[in-house]
């Protein structure tokens, strides 16, 4: 099976401050990918490259290359807008548009000059049942997306990111700002989305990067310190300092 | 020490009080000598007559025909200045690199501090020579030129504090919207400006403010003609312009011309009172959106 995204000795660096030291990695097609580590290892900074939304912090550059279905996403060539299509992002804090549920599904759409109202109606509803909302929100449409709570919201932003059809999502700790039967929601949610999409997700929590991911990486100040299966990391780690993070020696 | 603690806090207490004590005159001034205006003219004479011809020998009193003449120039430059102010505001926001925001902002801000009767010549005596040019029918005064000038005038008004609002909305939208394949244009027009838009209303109302009550640039290029009509060509008169004309000319103390300017003032006053209350309930609202 050929990977979906490769990394090749990745530097990032925030004016001198030097963020990431060189990270090689591979990720399959259809499995969920977890980056564990500390505050301020880079985990973040690597997910944030994939959809290069690294691009418009001042003094960011990097080297090295990434690529994403066989094409460097830092290629001349490269749309990024075309790219973000491809490859969506949730975030941390669950961030709708101060507009109704269903213009915020169909925003996606709409840039994309799509108006057809049957189009958008059809997506918005397939988009809403896959991120599980669906049931909640069927007769309020039209409601504000700022009257949901926390967990409703951040379903909506993953419906948002579904309904342009990308092939890749990513995840920057989306239940971290979530009560625990709201990220219960989002972790089912990331296994039912698997079967469909590669899915890379930031986490602070060891647990859930335990129950959700097949694969982990474990960030230490910016440097990949191990890459293996999730099972691996948690229960025979090669290295000292994964092992000191995941008992919580650190960290 | 405490008594001069008690005499600065004395002194503060007094500055704070002129102003409204002056407020409260100027208010009571304009009520006194409106009052006694309408004992003479009939509100219904004021508010419905086409006409306004207090300086001759016959007389009408519709504030119409003054009050057209101050929306038409106002409704112009507002018509320049939203479009001109709000795509600075969003080149500033959304576009330009933060040093040339530093330089382009107190740069535009110049545009609010040159004397506004300059403003009037220069309509006076560069666009409406310029603008016959298009257009035959423009008379040497009329309500196009100095609207246009005055459009320029509070560019800054718009400009400024639309961009304010821009900078509020939380950059988590950005992402948001950038995360989706947005362009910068389309995250400025579908998601910032949407969301800016209490801030934006706010600055457009204190821009319309600006322009009714604004007095020179009027004076000098939209003639001293009260006239009830929508066409930009011709000359007209404004509210302000005709305060100026009555007071500048020898029109005797408290007869009914000179009394004629307190029921033109408090029209004006009506009109910018009820825009400022409704941009502080706007302003209200948008304070509480992202609490």
């Amino acid at each position: 099976m050929s990977h979906k995204l490769t990394t090749q000795d990745v530097h990032v660096w925030y004016g001198s401050f030097h963020a990431l030291k060189g990270v090689t990695l591979s990720v399959k097609p259809n499995t969920v990918t977890a980056f564990i580590g500390p505050s301020g290892c880079g985990k973040s900074t690597f997910l944030r490259l994939f959809n290069r939304m690294n691009d418009y912090i001042e003094g960011f550059h990097m080297g090295g290359e990434i690529i994403i279905d066989g094409r460097n996403i830092y290629g001349k060539r490269i749309l990024v807008e075309e790219l973000r299509k491809e490859v969506g992002m949730v975030f941390q804090k669950p961030n709708p548009f101060p507009k109704s549920i269903y213009d915020n599904v169909v925003y996606g759409l709409q840039i994309q000059g799509i108006n057809d109202k049957h189009v958008l109606e059809e997506a918005c509803e397939t988009s809403l049942k896959q991120a599980a909302l669906w049931n909640e929100v069927k007769d309020n449409l039209k409601k504000s997306a700022l009257a949901l709570s926390g967990g409703q919201q951040q379903r909506l932003c993953i419906a948002r990111t579904l309904a342009v059809k990308p092939t890749m999502i990513l995840m920057d700790e989306p239940a971290s700002a979530l009560d625990p039967i709201s990220t219960a929601k989002i972790e089912e949610l990331i296994l039912e989305l698997k079967s469909q999409y590669t899915i890379v997700i930031v986490t602070h929590n060891m647990q859930q990067a335990a129950r959700i991911s097949d694969r982990t990486a474990f960030f230490y100040l910016g440097e990949l310190i191990e890459y293996d299966k999730t099972v691996n990391i948690f229960t025979n780690p090669k290295e000292e300092k994964t092992q000191s993070y995941i008992t919580g020696r650190f960290g | 020490m405490k008594r001069k603690e008690r005499f600065v806090e004395a002194l503060l207490a007094f500055s704070g009080g002129l102003t409204i004590l002056t407020t409260l005159g100027i208010l009571i001034v304009l009520l006194i000598e409106s009052i006694a205006f309408f004992n003479e003219v009939s509100i219904v004479e004021f508010l419905t007559d086409t006409q306004w011809t207090p300086l001759f020998a016959d007389k009408h009193y519709g504030i119409l025909a003054l009050v057209s003449g101050t929306i038409l120039t106002s409704f112009i430059a507002i018509l320049v200045a939203l479009p001109i102010g709000l795509s600075i505001a969003v080149y500033l926001n959304e576009y330009a690199h933060p040093r040339m925001r530093q330089i382009v902002k107190p740069v535009l801000e110049i545009l609010a501090a040159i004397p506004t009767v300059v403003y009037g010549f220069f309509a006076l005596t560069v666009v409406t020579p310029f603008l016959q040019g298009f257009i035959p029918g423009l008379s040497g005064f009329n309500s196009l030129s100095p609207g246009i000038v005055m459009g320029i005038m509070i560019i800054p008004f718009i400009s400024s504090m639309s961009e304010d609002a821009l900078y509020a909305v939380p950059k988590s939208l950005r992402e948001a919207s950038y995360g989706m394949g947005a362009t910068r244009f389309q995250t400025a027009f579908r998601v910032l400006i949407p969301a800016a838009s209490s801030g934006i209303i706010v600055s457009v109302i204190l821009a319309i403010s600006r322009a009714i009550g604004e007095t020179m640039i009027v004076a000098v290029a939209a003639g001293q003609q009260p006239r009830l009509t929508l066409d930009p060509l011709v000359p007209v008169q404004t509210i302000t312009t005709y305060i100026v004309q009555v007071s500048m000319g020898d029109v005797e103390q408290n007869s009914i011309e000179f009394r004629s300017i307190f029921a033109a003032g408090i029209t004006l006053f009506v009109f910018t009172f009820v825009l400022n209350t409704i941009s502080a309930k706007v302003k209200r609202k948008f304070q509480h959106k992202y609490e």
